[in-house]
């Protein structure tokens, strides 16, 4: 049994030590917003924020989480940051079949939290985790300007 | 949290909620002007949308339901796989109907071909073949919202017009909200099709315009969009599959007590395969069933299997190559011979050969192939990630032992498809695991080593290709040979030679003015699962023709535009038939010839754009392909950097499209901004190769797809006006075959070194 903070709520997880946080969330705790894409940290479909940042929870034992902040998708769009970069996604259109892109989604989150104002290059080097097989890319980069823009422009 | 299913519905909508519009009736109830011009002859071959098993359907209570809020139910037939067509068919919709986008809803149609039609998202045809059906479903519903709303009034129909949601009758200055004509439109029958009258394009607020509206956007990046996996139920089960590696394996024996013991595992079983060639049916191995996903993984690891030994155990794919390869050099069946090119060969000032090899590829999508199937009560329900869900529900049922009626297939969104999720042999997977565990719900989940291991690969091929240049430098003789084992040999005793559909994809149908011409196919057998893998055979052929021309351009020492230009000769039409394509996509060749006037319009627009001919600094080079496929015309530019240690940089794209009229611009863009990134990931690490039959690859480090650091600084789409009216044409998978050979022609330009043998990898270094 362990017990994370998942979303603003303790959780409590009965599941083996070893078990990825990925599928603890989803199959043990039923939150499917955070998707499977290699299991292997490679791709960054599972991508969540533990204490602020992001983590390939594929590769992480839900035994490293313990009494950690989780956040996921799921509880995203309630952070100031999270809600731009989402109405950034869906104003710009990044979405093709959408599976990679709550992945997406918090990592950028996470680098617009961490620096407002990403160059190309901070923005390649932060998504560099982040594989899109419909290969939304170049919309990734502007909708990360717009959010950026739109935390900058006064946070309606 | 995902949606628990405790009843048989994934969508749920009361019924009592809505308006139902009556049946089509012959005789209509409401009279508009007849117009007869639409009548046509009937063609003796059914073609496009009709020549579909199941073909179309388009009465409007199929597809509409309002509700007595005003809000519409839009039911889509075909799956959402990234392309955008849940939200372009329902706007099709939605403008012939007047309605507020706000206020429309989509619906995913279960699997039923005989209510629906056809539901097969493939082939890059879902717009061609189902806008004028829901053009005429949208026109159809408005005609009977005006007929209620000027019976309410007791005004002539012709009175009133539908606009944004609402009725008007200027003359009284009245106005209804679509929500309060729900409880009367019950009452009319939709008005005769030939009577519809539809909207003036002038009038259009969502076809053909620039908007981002999306059906789907807002719920996937919150995390509430339903995928394969996504659909969850108390005591569901979870299954991961030990498959046999080589094509042809079988389960020789197994031990499960280790399996057994990792806490979770709740069944180790069999699934027994399909013998080759298998279709879509599953290749069988062992499942190892549990409480969840990771119990499964791990009880796999436990498992120990032998798989017996197979006729393809020495598929190796060095030695393929170079069989591929010997085979193209080799004269092989006849496809298409125009004049005599050994005459014009011999007469030439100069040949040029160039042979060309691509790897197998695998799709990769990035949700892997997962599903889930309940068996209870006597009735199997499924959920799945399915490009065709009437193929799967008709297995799945076989497969229960059931009737088809006793049978439902839900259409989840696909984490991406490119012709995997066509095939069934996941979602039967499933099946087999729900009839060992009845009442509960079984999923069946491939981790991305299965999704790359156990792939319906894209071909390989060698490609084989010698031209002759008269003393003008034009070319005189054109001889391609394309080797590639071919899908069909999934369906019947391998027949070794590419097919129509795929010869007919770029080696066959080239619509060159070429005085002789001669394409031949020598044949090959098939040592893997071999698949259609977004646009096909048009990759390897795309690939070696335009690379070749290229080529031809630098032994004639000309500019590659000019050349080209020269190569497409007079603009004109020409009849499929002449470039021996009797299959042309499915499309009538009249109405869909291949027009070289197109083709020259989008390369002159690309190369424009891109800024063809201007002078780049050492190390940079640009390079262009153009290619028809699909019905539609696509060219590319690409501008690219080799850096000294071989990086290689691809600092602009520029692409234009010719796909006909357009209906969804945004999602177009986006389709071509894709299939650019795609078409670059399979030009420089695309491949699976195999060993001792099986794949060497399987996960994103040694297969990789690319990351956004290989991605166009910028990818600039253009689409283009047709200079005269044309039919719609496709647009999901057209974009990607001119890529490749744009980047490695732009890779020429700035390094002088040519590539032939596809994945780039370390070649630059
Ligand atoms: S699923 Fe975790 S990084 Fe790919
Ligand atoms: S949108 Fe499909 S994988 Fe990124």
């Amino acid at each position: 049994m362990t017990t994370i903070h998942l979303n603003g709520q303790d959780r409590e997880v009965d599941a083996p030590d070893d078990m990825p946080l990925l599928w603890a969330i989803r199959d043990v705790l039923g939150f499917t917003g955070t998707k499977f894409g290699c299991g292997m940290g490679l791709c960054g479909a599972c991508t969540m924020h533990m204490d602020g940042a992001p983590i390939r929870s594929c590769v992480t034992p839900i035994s490293a989480a313990a009494g950690k902040k989780i956040t996921t998708i799921e509880a995203l769009g309630k952070e100031k940051v999270g809600k731009a970069v989402q109405e950034a996604w869906v104003k710009v259109g990044v979405p093709q079949c959408g599976y990679c892109q709550c992945g997406q989604v918090m990592s950028a989150t996470a680098l617009l939290t961490r620096n407002p104002s990403p160059n190309e290059e901070e923005i390649e080097t932060s998504m560099a985790g982040n594989i899109c097989r419909c290969g939304t890319y170049n919309r990734i980069k502007t909708a990360i300007h717009t959010a950026s823009e739109s935390l900058k422009g006064g946070a309606k | 949290m995902s949606p628990m299913f405790s009843d048989f519905s994934f969508v749920n909508h009361g019924i009592d909620r809505r308006g139902f519009i009556k049946s089509v009736g012959a005789t209509g109830a409401l009279l508009f002007t007849a117009n007869w011009t639409w009548a046509q002859e009937k063609p003796a071959k059914k073609y496009g949308g009709e020549g579909m098993p199941g073909g179309t359907k388009s009465d409007a209570k199929l597809f509409v339901a309002i509700n007595h809020d005003g809000t519409i139910d839009i039911t889509v037939t075909r799956s959402e796989m990234g392309q955008g067509i849940r939200s372009s068919l329902a706007l099709v919709v939605a403008e012939e109907m007047e309605a507020d986008w706000e206020r429309c809803r989509v619906v995913q149609a279960v699997g039923d071909e005989a209510k629906y039609g056809n539901q097969n998202t493939d082939g890059s045809r879902s717009m061609r073949h189902w806008y004028e059906p829901m053009r005429q479903c949208g026109a159809t519903v408005r005609a009977i919202i005006e007929a209620a709303a000027a019976a309410g009034w007791g005004v002539p129909i012709r009175e009133v017009r539908a606009s944004k949601h609402s009725v008007i009758h200027a003359l009284s200055r009245r106005k209804a909200d679509f929500a309060e004509l729900v409880g009367v439109i019950a009452s009319f029958e939709a008005p005769d099709p030939i009577s519809i009258r539809y909207k003036s394009p002038r009038t259009y607020r969502y076809i053909g315009k620039e908007h981002t509206h999306s059906a789907d956007a807002a719920s996937m990046v919150s995390g509430t969009a339903i995928y394969g996996g996504d659909i969850r139920s108390a005591g569901m089960v979870y299954a991961v599959v030990a498959r046999p590696p080589v094509l042809g394996s079988t389960v020789e024996s197994f031990d499960d007590s280790e399996a057994l013991k990792v806490k979770g595992v709740l069944k180790v079983m069999p699934i027994e395969g399909a013998d080759v060639p298998s279709g879509f049916k599953p290749i069988g191995g062992i499942a190892v069933v549990a409480e969840n996903t990771w119990a499964a993984i791990k009880g796999r690891e436990a498992l120990k299997v032998e798989w017996t030994s197979s006729p393809h155990d020495s598929y190796e794919s060095e030695a393929y190559r170079q069989s591929l390869e010997e085979a193209s050099t080799k004269p092989g069946k006849l496809v298409r011979s125009v004049g005599d090119v050994e005459a014009a060969f011999s007469k030439a000032k100069k040949t040029h050969a160039a042979t060309y090899y691509l790897p197998h590829i695998a799709h990769a999508p990035m949700e892997p192939p997962v599903s889930t199937a309940l068996l209870r009560n006597n009735f199997l329900e499924i959920w799945a990630p399915t490009q065709a869900p009437q193929a799967a529900r008709t297995e799945a049922a076989e497969r229960a032992g059931l009737p088809l009626e006793k049978t439902r297939i839900n259409v989840t969104l696909l984490g991406g498809g490119f012709g995997r999720k066509s095939k069934a042999d996941f979602i039967n997977e499933a099946v087999e695991i729900a009839k060992a565990f009845p009442g509960r719900a079984a999923r069946v989940q491939w981790t991305r080593e299965d999704d790359i291991r156990h792939d319906y690969f894209h071909t390989v091929s060698g490609e084989h290709l010698e031209a002759s240049l008269d003393r003008r430098g034009k070319v005189s003789g054109w001889l391609h040979r394309s080797v590639a084992p071919t899908i069909a040999s999934l369906f019947g005793p391998d027949p070794k030679h590419q097919q129509a559909f795929e010869t007919n994809m770029g080696h066959s149908n080239i619509p060159f003015a070429i005085p002789n011409v001669r394409i031949e196919n020598p044949e090959i057998a098939a040592h893997a699962r071999i698949g259609w893998f977004r646009s096909v055979s048009n990759i390897p052929h795309g690939f070696a023709v335009q690379s070749f021309i290229a080529e031809l351009a630098e032994e004639a020492g000309r500019d590659p535009l000019r050349f080209y230009l020269d190569l497409l000769g007079d603009d004109r039409e020409i009849n499929p038939d002449e470039l021996k394509d009797g299959w042309n996509h499915g499309e009538d060749p009249k109405k869909y010839p291949v027009d070289t006037g197109r083709l020259r319009n989008v390369l002159n627009v690309a190369t424009k754009e891109a800024g063809w001919g201007k002078r780049l600094p050492k190390g940079k080079g640009m390079g262009f392909a153009v290619h028809y496929s699909f019905v539609s015309y696509v060219a590319a530019v690409l501008e690219v950097e080799v850096e000294k240690d071989g990086n290689l940089i691809v600092h602009k794209a520029t692409m234009a499209i010719d796909c006909g009229p357009r209906i969804n611009p945004d999602r177009i863009r986006s389709q071509m901004e894709g299939s650019c990134v795609m078409g670059i990931g399979l030009a420089t690490t695309g491949e699976v190769s195999f060993e001792n039959g099986s794949a060497k690859q399987s996960n994103f480090h040694d297969y990789q797809v690319p990351r956004i650091s290989l991605a166009p600084r910028s990818i600039s789409v253009h689409l283009v006006d047709p200079e005269k009216k044309v039919e719609l044409g496709g647009v999901g998978e057209p974009g990607v075959p001119p890529i490749a050979p744009a980047l490695c022609n732009a890779i020429y330009a700035a390094t002088g070194k040519r590539i032939r043998r596809l994945p780039i990898g370390d070649q630059l270094a």
